[in-house]
């Protein structure tokens, strides 16, 4: 496809090679419909995708803190809980019901909804035109539909919250029976269809949005970026669309069985039931079927949620270091052999279902492989800070922070990967801790990096720097204070979704604490919101940029006009010469070299 | 009224410190901005020292806290070694733990931005590269070793000699049920499940079940040092059998048997001293979610020596006596186990 030709603004066409021939003199200003809210530009779906994510993270974590009041003081009561959620709270303590309906909704609102769209909707759609050279997606009206389809999923699943019997309530993977069945709890109600509409629709933009980033990178990059020349941000994005695009059919269709199952009396899951006073007539389905074809999905997801992370952090860590990354080839051999063992490790989320041990220990080997890419990456970024010259500006603390969690959710990774010790600790607090730092706040580090590092290139303003440092200290600390703690209450047994543990002789010596647990957590929520001051001010009144390229990198974005308009490069779009980490003296005092300058003589390419 | 306030204290602080943000900037541009910059890329450098060195100090705290909870003490075979192998596992990634998080923040603070400092032009290097592939994979071989190992002995098929007791799951309570003086539970089907007298849809065709004893408060006797399966299975939506002091667990299915086995080997009785708590109790905890009782669905194990055990075994009658009192009035489980059909059917047909 011919980069030049693809940019479609609306009704009113502009070619990108129009705007280059006429740049100087404004061409026609586009309405605002076109322009903001049914936009084709890469970069204006990128920040809607963020913004979207952002008030979904918003509401996500409120949901957490709401749960974390009921798990850290069960014997008191908030009259504002029952004056904000009515019923559900009354007497100010939320119901069981609304518990578990709120825990469902945080992990399917945070893992789908902001680390899947929000994060690789917003970096994919914001990064790859950019730093490939090229003007638009391959199909900008696709990408424009992988949005509207995402809104569309996020309005179900907003106004499933408010239906009378509950948003969906059988945790984020929703397994049948339970989910299946509105007998057999409320929230499988109505809010289960909602749910499960919503994440029919989120599948759809999600294939959308991962196949146009997989055609755009494969096709649309500028002359002389070889594949070998893409940063690795590219190749994380890269994968994790290929993940995607492989994996998210797989729910689609897990997904679509389960709402035969449920209004069309088919027994795909269901087998031998006897609820609400009767037997029911199904016979023959599996309820482990609906585990298989979620976790096909459901572990690929993890990585489609690490690898954005991971590519970012490897750009800023380089860039803020002034120095190369440290082993590129072997960084994105890990890449690749992350994405293929993430399609064969996901039955280690059953190692307790009753599955055949030998299989099981199948899981184990090839789970405990996938160690070796990590660990790699892990050494490789250490070896990328080492002799270099830190900045720490908010991207790189970050992206720090980014590598130290992932380290430390990682190596928990290796007590659940391992059946034996997971068949004790398998849906206890030990794995809600292994996740929620590797998966939740070591991904929320990388997108909080890419975000601080991006924003100049999003707005044409810095956001505030000390209030990024405020964000990044309190996140840190108060992460590890969080969930360290509760790795110990998992390896004593203590299972996950409890709504209370008073009458657990096992439990209840972790009351005290389950409370200090809770207001670490509401202070770390409200930090996240000044996070999100930040943002929005930042975008109206932060310091403008004076320069094009404000942290000296060597990509291919910062060669674009400070506020781009559609098409991202005025004239044409550079040639790349090189590889995007020569952070090395070019020669007249500078420390790096852009991809866009060519080799000198006698200089080898990477 | 008082959530509005709130609200508007919040935006009020985050204001006020965005101000001060703000202010820091214009600052740093009157003091001149590159100077102003150094200083605290120093201050942070320190700061990210100082925060490694108090969370060293709180993972000890955190460690002493929690030493005498973490584990609590392992009541059967598998178990003890379940906690050597927990611990190698612990000793091998906290020491990587230490080691990767120490060299992160010493090269934060080591290699901050410096004007005297050259960075060094390091692409890459085959011999560390290799070194660090070959290292984790052979650590992760190690583990693997043990862990399978371990795997097998837990999954293994029960002994012979092993008690056979079921227990299945059901929205928010564990059934238990013992096979009786016959040893062999009979059949059961969904289908005849009743719960005003047949909780688990036992078969009364079938001779097995009637002396088979159900336990409906959730509480299952075992004997000390003699093997125990479990058999499990589940009456409506997925349950799952969490013993945390055997450190195993297993789901509950509807639609499949699953089983899992093990050999008690600390009566409750020598737990209460143990533990020194009086009330202590071996617990089951229902691990997989199952609808708005998941978490008081609590089941408790007795494990106690043969005579206690045989006592209270003489203790409890057939389910088929209780569930059917004016049925069959005090008729030995004996007389039961020949008789049948006809009384089944009955049973059966009064539903």
């Amino acid at each position: 496809m011919n980069n030049e030709a693809i940019i479609i603004e609306g009704p009113q066409v502009a070619h990108g090679h129009e705007a280059a021939d006429h740049h100087g003199h404004e061409h026609h200003e586009q309405h605002f419909i076109w322009k903001y809210i049914f936009s084709q530009d890469h970069k204006m779906i990128s920040k809607q995708f963020l913004i979207t994510g952002i008030i979904w993270a918003i509401i996500g974590a409120l949901f957490s803190v709401l749960f974390r009041f009921q798990l850290g003081f069960p014997d008191t009561s908030f009259p504002f809980m029952e004056s904000m959620l009515g019923e559900w709270a009354k007497g100010g303590k939320l119901s069981p019901e609304f518990y578990y309906a709120l825990v469902t909704m945080h992990g399917t609102i945070l893992v789908f909804f902001v680390l899947t769209a929000g994060l690789s909707g917003t970096f994919a759609n914001l990064l790859i035109p950019l730093q490939i050279g090229a003007r638009d997606m391959a199909s900008p009206f696709m990408n424009m539909l992988s949005y509207w389809f995402f809104f569309a999923a996020s309005v179900i699943m907003l106004i499933s919250l408010f239906v009378e019997t509950g948003p969906a309530s059988g945790g984020w993977t929703t397994y049948p029976p339970l989910s299946a069945l509105k007998e057999a709890s409320l929230g499988s109600g109505i809010g289960m269809d909602l749910w499960l509409m919503g994440m029919a629709l989120f599948v759809v933009s999600s294939l959308l949005g991962g196949l146009n980033y997989i055609s755009t990178v494969l096709n649309m990059r500028t002359k002389g970026m070889t594949l070998t020349r893409m940063p690795l941000t590219i190749w994380a994005l890269f994968f994790t669309a290929v993940l995607g695009v492989l994996s998210f059919p797989v729910l689609f269709s897990g997904v679509i069985l389960l709402i035969f199952d449920r209004n069309l009396g088919t027994s795909f899951y269901l087998s031998e039931i006897f609820i609400g006073g009767k037997a029911l007539p199904h016979i023959g389905g599996s309820a482990i079927l609906y585990q298989h074809l979620f976790w096909f999905l459901g572990h690929p997801e993890v990585y489609i949620i690490m690898l954005p992370g991971m590519g970012m952090a490897s750009e800023v860590l380089s860039t803020n270091s002034r120095k190369p990354i440290f082993g590129y080839f072997a960084m994105i051999i890990s890449l690749i052999g992350i994405t293929l063992l993430a399609f064969l490790v996901w039955a280690h989320h059953m190692f307790v279902t009753g599955m055949s041990p030998f299989l099981g220990s199948i899981f184990v080997l090839l789970t405990l492989l996938i160690a070796v890419p990590s660990a790699v990456k892990v050494f490789n970024w250490i070896t990328t800070i080492w002799r270099g010259n830190l900045r720490f500006n908010p991207a790189m603390l970050f992206a720090l922070g980014f590598v130290s969690l992932f380290i430390s959710g990682g190596l928990t990774g290796l007590f659940l990967g391992n059946s034996a010790l997971d068949i004790h600790l398998h849906d206890t607090y030990f794995v809600i801790a292994h996740f929620h730092i590797v998966m939740g706040v070591s991904a929320f580090f990388g997108m909080f990096a890419g975000v601080y590092h991006w924003f100049p290139k999003m707005f044409g303003r810095y956001m505030n720097n000390t209030l990024g440092y405020i964000h990044f200290f309190i996140t840190f600390i108060g992460a590890y204070l969080i969930f360290w703690p509760m790795h110990y209450e998992g390896i004593a047994g203590m299972p996950r979704r409890y709504y209370d543990f008073s009458a657990w002789e096992s439990f209840k010596q972790f009351q005290s604490i389950n409370g200090f647990i809770s207001i670490v957590a509401l202070v770390v929520f409200l930090v996240q919101l000044l996070f999100v001051f930040n943002y929005i001010v930042s975008m109206f009144k932060g310091r403008k940029l004076t320069t094009q390229n404000p942290w000296g990198s060597t990509t291919l974005e910062w060669t674009t006009p400070i506020n781009p308009g559609h098409g991202n490069w005025e004239g044409d779009i550079p040639e790349v010469h090189r590889w995007p980490y020569d952070y090395k003296d070019n020669g007249e005092g500078g420390d790096f070299i852009p991809q866009t300058t060519p080799l000198r003589p006698g200089e080898e390419s990477h | 009224m008082s959530g509005f306030i709130m609200i508007s204290l919040i935006i009020l602080v985050f204001v006020i410190i965005y101000q001060i943000g703000k202010a820091s900037e214009y600052a740093a541009i009157l003091r001149g901005e590159k100077k102003v910059n150094a200083q605290v890329n120093r201050a942070i450098a320190f700061l990210l020292v100082v925060m490694f060195v108090l969370g060293l100090w709180g993972i000890w705290e955190c460690h002493n806290y929690f030493k005498d909870m973490m584990l609590p003490v392992a009541a059967c075979k598998t178990g003890e070694r379940y906690d050597a192998m927990f611990n190698t596992t612990l000793v091998v990634t906290g020491i990587v733990f230490l080691l990767t998080q120490a060299i992160l923040f010493w090269f934060c603070f080591k290699y901050q931005a410096s004007d005297k400092r050259t960075t060094y032009f390091f692409a890459h290097s085959n011999k560390l590269e290799l070194i660090w592939t070959t290292i984790p994979a052979i650590a992760m071989a190690v583990l693997v070793g043990i862990g399978l190992r371990n795997w097998y002995e837990v999954t293994s098929p029960a002994p012979a000699e092993a008690t056979v007791i079921e227990i299945v799951g059901k929205q928010f309570n564990w059934l238990i049920r013992y096979p009786g003086k016959d040893n062999e539970l009979g059949k059961r089907d969904f289908r005849k499940i009743n719960d005003a007298n047949n909780v688990l849809g036992l078969d009364w065709s079938d001779p097995h079940n009637s002396d088979d004893i159900i336990a409906q408060n959730g509480e299952m006797h075992v004997v000390v040092g003699k093997p125990v399966k479990l058999v499990i299975g589940s009456r409506d939506v997925i349950h799952d059998v969490g013993l945390p002091h055997f450190r195993m667990k297993m789901d509950a299915v509807p639609g499949i048997t699953t089983t899992l086995w093990f050999t008690p080997t600390i009566t409750s009785d020598s737990m209460k001293l143990i533990t020194k708590n009086p009330n202590f109790v071996y617990e089951i905890a229902c691990d997989q979610l199952c609808g708005k009782g998941h978490y008081a669905m609590r089941g408790t194990i007795i494990v106690e020596t043969q005579a206690q055990y045989d006592k209270w075994m003489t203790s409890q009658s057939s389910y088929y006596a209780t569930a059917n009192p004016a049925a069959t009035p005090a008729v030995p489980a004996a007389e039961v186990k020949d008789a049948p059909v006809a009384d089944s059917t009955k049973v059966i047909s009064m539903k």
